[in-house]
């Protein structure tokens, strides 16, 4: 019997990140699972609960549950979302269908470690706050990580710390959030790796938008499409 | 009525403070050493306790139930205070605290009093006060006085002077005490004790916080780790106490609870150094005048908000402060109150009590939201999820706004999959202000994150498109 799975692409990563969510389908569907995308899925609300607008944010959360319900399984390849989603959105009075953070998905519901992934790089991995204190994720990525062919995992200094994204932080309080940026850039300089790795797109986005200003030579990479990737298909540098 | 002084006067926004602050290089090393070196004293500490979770919340517990019969227990607490030869005295804010201080300094003709280290004297801005009525306090705690000779504010609740090295103390005790002195800690430590010592033999009246009072016996419990607190508590004719009206334990089994949370969140000591407890009036022993003066100044309010209200389970550790990665980086006197980092964020602008003041409605934004307070607070305050309460009150204060009308029309755009997928469309077009893959220039708002930050240039396809092109 497969696993029937209901991808939350999440609207970051359906929007500017479409390589992660075909990867999340890849993995999957290699694992033995159904994969569906409902269609009128869109936004779990989080930017406007984060920012203040809770109002908002209900009838986005109303319709996340309407999306989803009657799936076994939703996963996102979003630490932040998910918990948006099982922390939040039943404090607005929904009973939200059970919502996985991919890397939680693959350890705790398929008994998964080695996914039968190959990724040549040096590789390091920033364990996102959301997930890590929000739905306490652990130490799943890096399980999964190191069993992955190939792959030198090299552990990133102070990998606790907030990089500083924060959604609307970043913009609301861009100072604070570029200095504690440059203090995750450090690390992450100081690992040597060519490739960092994270289970949330949107803190991707703020390292990689560091990293790649600063011409520093590091690529983000999320953590699906890390283990989407095997010798006979190959992780490529795609939109 | 009288301004709030829980946020300083003339203080701009957090955000523009911490503006300030972040170009302050010594200010950012000073913290950044500071604050790693307790982050992993701490973090050691706790793990030694195999029941810490549990502690926390029994601690959690504890202040609930304080906090759910606190019209009960305050008056439990005045009656043992009194029947022990103590005298009580209520303040609603912090002009009838200050008024009530001054009287009684006045009523014993001191002009100088020795103080030990108070978060709630602080918080009324009873120095300044007493100053203008012509009594001078003296901060005896090292770091307290650090920031009074140095005509500075503190930068953190434990430890005041945190955002200054030793050379810049050294410079300040030359400057002020007139002696010569290198910046060894230990010269440092005793260039303050020659100085003090002789304050606390001549002056008559003392002032303190309390960190606790056992309202079944009329206790009141204060934790130093100098001494100087002892030598306050033991050495002067009188004794006054200001303390916060949330600061009650029921009885004296429940300290048991905190006095082993406390030291581990704030020094990461097993055991408290120096723990003061007195009970009223001993004759022959002690202060032989003792006042305990209760202020609300924000308080009740506070508790009126079933959300908000756990900010008042604070135990003045500074965890919070010390784990959170913007305090560790603005410092905490962008916060414009005596209480700064994430339990400033919370409890600032509950005390403030106005989200129309434009620094206590900047506060409950200065946060990523990362959760780091939450997970070490002794006592369980969900400080994320307070934020975001407080965010709430924030938009609905300031009404329509540039912010809100753009929030409110993503969230229009958002609730049917059709006007998402044109705006997604829409949008996809920005692809051709990219260069090399990347946006490096975006107007405002975007242009904050632009300043520091690349953004990937959009793809041509969208994962929904591609997935009906495919799978649909």
């Amino acid at each position: 019997m497969r696993v029937r799975v209901a991808l939350f692409a999440t609207c970051l990563t359906d929007t500017f990140f479409p390589s992660t969510a075909r990867a999340v389908v890849r993995l999957l569907e290699r694992l033995g699972c159904s994969v569906e995308f409902p269609l009128d899925q869109t936004c779990c609300g989080q930017m406007h609960f984060n920012t203040g607008y809770r109002e908002h944010s209900k009838p986005l959360a109303r319709k996340y549950t309407e999306v989803f319900s009657g799936y076994d399984y939703v996963v996102a390849p979003s630490g932040s979302c998910a918990g948006m989603v099982r922390e939040i959105h039943p404090t607005l009075g929904e009973s939200p269908p059970r919502t996985f953070e991919l890397a939680e998905f693959l350890v705790d519901v398929l008994g998964v470690t080695d996914v039968g992934a190959w990724f040549p790089h040096r590789v390091t991995y920033h364990p996102t706050c959301h997930s890590l204190r929000m739905l306490g994720v652990g130490d799943k990525p890096m399980a999964l990580l190191r069993a992955v062919k190939g792959l030198d995992l090299v552990e990133l200094p102070d990998s606790t710390q907030c990089c500083g994204f924060g959604g609307t932080f970043a913009v609301k309080n861009a100072e604070t959030s570029t200095a504690m940026l440059a203090d995750k850039m450090r690390c992450v300089l100081d690992t040597g790796a060519e490739v960092l790795s994270a289970g949330d797109n949107s803190c991707l986005m703020h390292i990689g938008g560091g990293l790649s200003r600063l011409r520093a030579g590091v690529r983000p990479v999320h953590l699906a499409e890390i283990l989407a990737s095997t010798e006979e298909d190959p992780w490529r540098a795609t939109p | 009525m009288a301004r709030n002084p829980v946020t300083w006067l003339g203080s701009p926004t957090f955000p523009k403070a911490a503006k300030a602050a972040l170009n302050d290089t010594q200010l950012r090393q000073n913290l950044r050493k500071a604050t790693g070196t307790i982050r992993g004293r701490r973090a050691a500490a706790v793990a030694e306790m195999t029941d810490w979770e549990m502690l926390r919340v029994a601690g959690e517990q504890i202040k609930d139930d304080v906090l759910a019969r606190l019209d009960t227990l305050l008056l439990q607490l005045e009656e043992s205070v009194t029947a022990r030869g103590g005298v009580v005295h209520w303040a609603r804010d912090a002009e009838e605290a200050n008024r009530i201080v001054l009287d009684l300094c006045r009523a014993e003709n001191a002009q100088e009093v020795v103080k030990v280290k108070s978060m709630a004297t602080a918080e009324i801005g009873l120095n300044e006060a007493l100053e203008a009525g012509g009594v001078h306090a003296i901060e005896t705690d090292l770091a307290e006085l650090i920031v009074q000779l140095g005509d500075d504010r503190p930068s953190h609740i434990l430890v005041p002077a945190i955002h200054r090295n030793r050379s810049e103390i050294r410079e300040i005790f030359q400057r002020r005490m007139g002696v010569e002195v290198s910046d060894e800690p230990a010269d440092l430590a005793e260039a303050a004790r020659v100085y003090l010592r002789e304050k606390f033999l001549t002056t008559k009246v003392a002032i303190s916080g309390a960190n606790f009072a056992v309202a079944d016996t009329g206790s009141i419990v204060v934790l130093e780790s100098e001494g100087n607190g002892r030598m306050c508590l033991t050495l002067p004719d009188t004794l006054i106490t200001v303390m916060g009206i949330e600061k009650l334990v029921p009885t004296w089994q429940d300290l048991e609870v905190f006095l082993q949370l406390l030291p581990r969140s704030s020094t990461a000591e097993r055991m408290n150094p120096y723990t003061s407890v007195w009970t009223g009036v001993t004759p022959g022993d002690g202060p032989q005048k003792f006042h305990l003066v209760l202020i609300d100044n924000g308080r009740t309010a506070t508790l009126e908000d079933s959300v908000g209200r756990q900010a008042l389970r604070c135990i003045r550790c500074s965890a919070c402060l010390n784990v959170c990665p913007v305090y560790e980086r603005t410092g905490g006197q962008s916060y414009g109150s005596v209480y700064p980092g994430p339990i400033g964020a919370i409890l600032t602008p509950q005390l403030v009590g106005d989200m129309h003041d434009p620094l206590a409605a900047s506060l409950p934004y200065a946060s990523s939201l990362c959760g780091a307070c939450f997970e070490v607070c002794p006592v369980r305050i969900d400080i994320p999820s307070v934020l975001t309460h407080l965010r709430a009150e924030v938009v609905e204060a300031k009404g329509r706004t540039a912010e809100s009308v753009a929030m409110a029309a993503a969230a229009w755009m958002f609730a049917s999959a059709s006007r998402y997928e044109k705006a997604q469309k829409a949008g996809s077009l920005a692809r051709f202000l990219a260069k090399d893959g990347k946006i490096t220039s975006l107007p405002w708002p975007g242009s904050k994150w632009t300043s520091s930050r690349d953004v990937p240039a959009p793809p041509a396809e969208s994962f929904r498109t591609w997935w009906r092109k495919n799978r649909g």
